[in-house]
């Protein structure tokens, strides 16, 4: 049973590999469809698209993100761990609010952290910073004040 | 061919993603409990992906006036840095720090099949559509003011 007092493995190869794959991902797809690589913006424009052609290239490419542990598996012989140290209720209020946050801060990890930081945008930079605080200071909240009011499993 | 390559993008990222640790929540929250459980494996995938697009698209853009299959680059040039990019970023990580998963790492986690990965993802479609309700419901109150 994985809580959230549950160390894990630290795999700076693996995490490694996978955020070089993830950049060269991000360099294609500009130099494919001249696209920022975020999957706020992707999947938003999914969900309410402009015109069926700009659907279709979300749609093959959000179909290729979901292959990306068919593909791991695949290579490695089993799924990539996804292990939820929190409960029901933890994933659907943070998915909401997830939601809410990335559509009025413009971007995520992948669009700000990753494709914003990268060509020093100065908007990204600070969107960047302001939710890596957030989310340290919530796990500092949840974890070592609160307890398991909100995060327990 | 166009489709296919657009696909293997796709399968690219979500590979990285699978193999980085970002579709695993235990991680990823690891990772933002400096106090406890600390695993800074996540520096390595920021670091690997941020220095490949780095020195990527500044290559890209120097040699291609254009993209493969589009007539021109999509790049985002707002610098505006305003209370909407930093409090949204803000509740973001609020909700990321709640349920453990971003969105960039739960889309491609949805191939894994596991039910957590899909609950979050209607709740994050949920609040995707119930924030451009409520940037509908501003910009319509805004217009009304100008009249």
């Amino acid at each position: 049973m994985i809580t959230e007092f549950s160390p894990t493995e630290f795999t700076p190869w693996a995490s490694l590999i996978g955020g070089l794959l993830i950049g060269a991902a991000a360099v294609l797809l500009m130099a494919l469809q001249g696209r920022i690589f975020g999957a706020t913006g992707i999947l938003a424009g999914f969900l309410t698209p402009a015109n069926s052609s700009d659907w279709a290239w979300r749609a093959i490419l959000l179909a290729g993100m979901a292959s990306g542990p068919l593909a791991f598996a695949a290579l490695t012989g089993h799924m990539p761990v996804v292990e939820v140290p929190v409960s029901t209720p933890a994933l659907i209020i943070g998915g909401f609010i997830v939601g809410i946050g990335v559509s009025y801060g413009s971007g995520c990890t992948s669009g700000h952290g990753v494709c914003g930081m990268s060509r020093l945008s100065p908007r990204s930079i600070v969107a960047t910073l302001s939710f890596m605080f957030a989310t340290a200071v919530t796990v500092y909240l949840i974890r070592h004040v609160f307890g398991q009011v909100v995060g327990g499993a | 061919m166009k489709h296919l390559l657009t696909y293997l993008t796709g399968l690219i990222f979500g590979l990285g993603i699978s193999m980085s640790g970002m579709a695993n929540p235990a991680k990823v929250l690891n990772f933002f409990d400096f106090a406890g459980t600390w695993d800074p494996s996540l520096v390595f995938v920021m670091g690997g992906a941020v220095t490949v697009s780095f020195f990527g698209y500044r290559a890209l853009f120097k040699r291609y006036e254009t993209p493969a299959f589009e007539p021109r680059f999509i790049v985002p040039t707002s610098r505006v840095i305003d209370a909407k990019l930093v409090g949204g970023s803000l509740v973001f990580g609020v909700g990321w720090g709640i349920a453990g998963f971003c969105p960039g790492g739960a889309l491609p986690a949805l191939g894994a099949l596991d039910a957590n990965v899909w609950v979050f993802f209607v709740a994050l479609v949920a609040g995707i559509f119930a924030a451009k309700f409520m940037m509908t419901l501003t910009a319509a109150k805004a217009a009304g003011r100008a009249n």
